[in-house]
């Protein structure tokens, strides 16, 4: 610790202004602020403050992504070794993965925060901790295989697009780990969709490896798939990395909940729209999407992994207690109404969330309309 | 809570008369901090050093009617407002104008003053239960006592011009560490009577008074007579007199709203009965960092030093506050009690680094969020100090505001209104309704540590501009 301090106080002059690396001073306040937290105190308004920053709930997000990441890793060797017919320990299959899994995760940090340390010099404003989470969600939305420079330019993509063009963290429309995938998906859809993509060489060694959904939409019977609810919800199914386990989902989902990061209005409406719009659909019953039971529903795909982690994202999605109700519930929605109705975008759920972004701002106008009526009224009585 | 309060106004409406109301607010944040003052009064020598400063009247220009030197007694005018010549700003004591300090612009901070060992006092007409509305104004303006009565919305000094729609008397503080006025105002029945009958004549409304629905309040504030008690229970700041306005006749857009706090009914009770310029003030010495805190009895403007001198404060990198931690201001070791205040707290500086301090559990910290520990302990209490915890962030986190704010208003984008200058949004937002003090919390809990008060404070100085 004293190492740190003493290395941090050696350079920190030529980063000041003055020095010769002024220009890099966000850079280094990034690393400082890192390690220590800063020893600023208040100067006006309130002399005492909350003891949380963006630092600390960003870490909270990762701590609850943590059960999706191992289980991922561990499936992406279990379905590996289960299509070569081989038979594998549980450390051989995590093992296999995390070795798999790795270079997405370091290629993201990396070619992500390369951009943000960019803007954060050239604007010659502090670096925002929001890639943090950002970094780590890009990668467990992906197929294991997906090559990596695909990888880093659909994560410069979501950055700059998706993000530092709208100002930066805290300002953007759209949730960037879902413009990072939804621009893969369409820029590269072979790499994205389909069946031989989702197991780590099915490409090469031509076995199939379909999702669930992929299934339902090619009109199998929800019974007659090669997977029971048991899997489904453990997660020992083909998927992206991070959206197969519906129960590492949950745990994450609990530690978001419980430490107030996540909001539980988002999760429990969207959770709660999906279900109705499911089991309508469940009357109606035309093709073997809509009779799929409406709980089966919530637990395929990345319906649940995109309710915790993508519709929480708080610069995104609404930003009233009511509004979130309404734009949760809209979200499950669309995505089992997309799921349904168009078999090319099996995964409704990316595109719902995408969508329901896009309309937060309407939803809370009009609940802030709400207020300012109330308001009126009383003026008026 | 809504609901609740709803129900209440629909009762209230049923009944076509005004009637005492029952208000439980769900939201709010209580901070535990450690150096609560104990319920018993420590003495000591009142300190000759005084100051009377035009910073605690916000908006006011003030233009001196003394220079160093000069010999003032107690009730003496030092400095009156120069829009309003009326409102007059007096000597809290007898002696000699030693200072006058001022800042940038040649702006005036502070006047001065060193007391006399006696005091003096101008002698002012005395004033019985059947003065008329005019006497009482005059006789408040004359000698100074007026600016203890302020105005929602802006909290700027009432307009002796305007009549108010009700006034309001919030009989308790919910800010951490806070006087206890039922400890402060004991035994004092009669003179606090005396003080609300001459406001009773001030407004054509009601005079509130909202005591504290989580205890049982004193019989200083229950037994009074001529006004409507409300009984307010919930978390800080239900004690704060915007919130209860909110709650019980809300502020739309023309209304104006007087209000003044407990000791301040005794300074007027004190004029009209003794005819002197009274301001004798009780103090609570708070805060983790004082040995023993307990109450003092003092005078509005004295310094604090003889109250630190005869108590152990720990440590010697502390800030020492006139008010509380949420709202209060910083002063020096020897400065001075604010006009309004009565309660100096001292917290210990926090300027020092922190190795890894957002990932660390850290026990000894207090957070609203879950994220830390503390709401796992809601009884521990806390010696917070003055680190920011974090640096300044775009708004990323939301929800978090609406839960420390008791109010059907939307903070977050009531603060964007101020923050783009939108005068339309803010007015339709709720702006009048809201004072900084209210979302002091909102500050407080804020994860991308917004200065929210200075926000709410510029906003409404916008609309003064705009709109006078």
């Amino acid at each position: 610790m004293k190492l740190f301090k003493n290395l941090l106080g050696s350079v920190k002059p030529h980063f000041e202004k003055g020095g010769k690396l002024e220009k890099l001073y966000p850079a280094y306040d990034a690393f400082e602020t890192f390690l220590f937290v800063p020893d600023h105190t208040t100067h006006k308004g309130s002399h005492v403050r909350d003891a949380i920053d963006l630092k600390r709930t960003m870490f909270m997000v990762i701590i609850a992504l943590i059960p999706c990441l191992l289980f991922g890793m561990w499936n992406v060797g279990y379905q590996y070794h289960l299509a070569i017919g081989e038979t594998a320990t549980m450390m051989e299959n995590f093992i296999f993965g995390f070795w798999k899994f790795l270079p997405l995760i370091i290629v993201s940090y990396a070619v992500g925060l390369a951009v943000e340390f960019a803007f954060a010099i050239y604007r010659g404003h502090s670096v925002n901790e929001g890639y943090l989470v950002t970094g780590l969600l890009i990668p467990l939305t992906m197929p294991i295989d997906v090559p990596l420079w695909m990888l880093a330019i659909s994560v410069i993509f979501a950055v700059v697009i998706g993000k530092e063009v709208f100002g930066g963290t805290g300002m953007n429309i759209l949730n960037p780990a879902l413009t990072a995938r939804a621009f893969l998906f369409f820029a590269y859809p072979i790499y994205m969709s389909g069946d031989k993509v989702w197991v780590h060489n099915a490409m090469v060694d031509g076995y199939s490896g379909s999702t669930i959904l992929g299934e339902l939409a090619a009109s199998a019977n929800w019974q007659s798939l090669s997977f029971n609810p048991l899997d489904m919800m453990i997660g020992t199914i083909p998927g992206s990395v991070g959206e197969t386990s519906f129960i590492a989902i949950m745990i994450g989902a609990l530690i978001l909940i419980a430490s107030g990061i996540g909001s539980w209005r988002i999760i429990l409406s969207t959770f709660v729209g999906g279900f109705v719009m499911a089991s309508l659909f469940n009357m109606w019953g035309a093709n073997e999407l809509m009779s799929t039971p409406a709980e089966i529903h919530l637990i395929i795909g990345s319906f649940a992994f995109g309710a915790v982690f993508m519709a929480t994202d708080p610069v995104t999605g609404s930003q009233t207690n009511k509004g979130k109700y309404i734009y949760g519930f809209l979200i499950g929605v669309f995505a089992i109404l997309i799921r349904v109705f168009n078999p090319a975008y099996p995964e409704g759920m990316m595109l719902a969330i995408l969508l329901m972004n896009i309309f937060a701002p309407l939803v809370d106008h009009y609940v802030i309309q709400g207020n300012i009526k109330r308001r009126l009224k009383r003026a008026n009585a | 809570m809504l609901t609740n309060v709803y129900f209440c106004d629909r009762k209230s409406q049923f009944f076509k008369k005004e009637m005492s109301k029952d208000i439980r607010l769900k939201k709010g944040l209580n901070i535990n901090l450690n150096g609560e003052a104990d319920k018993v009064y420590a003495s000591t020598p009142q300190s000759d050093s005084f100051s009377l400063k035009p910073t605690d009247f916000h908006r006011l220009t003030p233009k001196l009617t003394v220079k160093v030197g000069d010999k003032v007694k107690a009730g003496s005018c030092l400095f009156f407002d120069k829009y309003s010549d009326r409102i007059r700003f007096s000597s809290p004591v007898s002696g000699e104008v030693t200072d006058i300090v001022r800042g940038a612009k040649r702006r005036v901070l502070e006047v001065k003053l060193k007391a006399d060992a006696e005091t003096n006092y101008e002698s002012f007409s005395t004033l019985d239960e059947g003065a008329t509305k005019e006497q009482i104004i005059e006789g408040l303006l004359e000698s100074g006592v007026w600016p203890f009565i302020r105005q929602k919305p802006f909290d700027i000094i009432a307009n002796p011009m305007d009549t108010p729609k009700a006034i309001f008397i919030s009989t308790f503080n919910t800010a951490p560490l806070a006087p206890d006025n039922d400890f402060v105002l004991h035994g004092l029945e009669n003179e606090f009577q005396k003080g609300v009958n001459f406001l009773k004549k001030l407004t054509d409304g009601i005079v509130h008074l909202n005591v504290d629905g989580n205890t049982n309040p004193s019989s200083v504030f229950t037994s009074c007579k001529g006004v409507q008690i409300n009984r307010i229970s919930g978390a800080h700041p239900a004690g704060n007199v915007g919130v209860q306005i909110h709650h019980i006749d809300p502020i739309n857009k023309g209304d104006v709203v007087w209000y003044l706090y407990p000791q301040d009914v005794l300074t007027i009770a004190r004029l009209f009965s003794e005819g002197k310029y009274d301001v004798s003030r009780i103090v609570a010495l708070t805060g983790p960092q004082v040995e023993k805190p307990r109450y003092y009895r003092t005078i509005a403007g004295s310094s604090i030093e003889n109250l630190l001198n005869e108590n152990t404060i720990i440590g010697d990198n502390n800030r020492y506050i006139s008010g509380d931690v949420l709202t209060g201001k910083q002063i020096d070791k020897d400065g001075n009690i604010g006009f309004y205040d009565s309660q100096i707290t001292v917290i210990s500086e926090g300027n020092q680094q922190e190795f890894l301090g957002w990932i660390a559990p850290n026990l000894d910290k207090f957070s609203l969020s879950k994220s830390y520990f503390s709401w796992l302990m809601p009884s521990k209490k806390y010696s917070l100090n003055t680190n920011y915890n974090g640096e300044e962030r775009a708004y990323v986190v939301t929800g978090q505001y609406e839960k420390v704010l008791p109010m059907d208003i939307y903070p977050m984008q009531l603060i964007k209104a101020c923050l783009i200058e939108d005068i339309d949004s803010m007015e339709q937002l709720g702006i009048y309704e809201i004072s900084p003090e209210d979302v002091a919390l909102c500050e407080f809990v804020c994860t991308s540590k917004m200065e929210v008060q200075s926000i709410i404070r510029e906003g409404l100085d916008l609309i003064k501009k705009e709109c006078s």
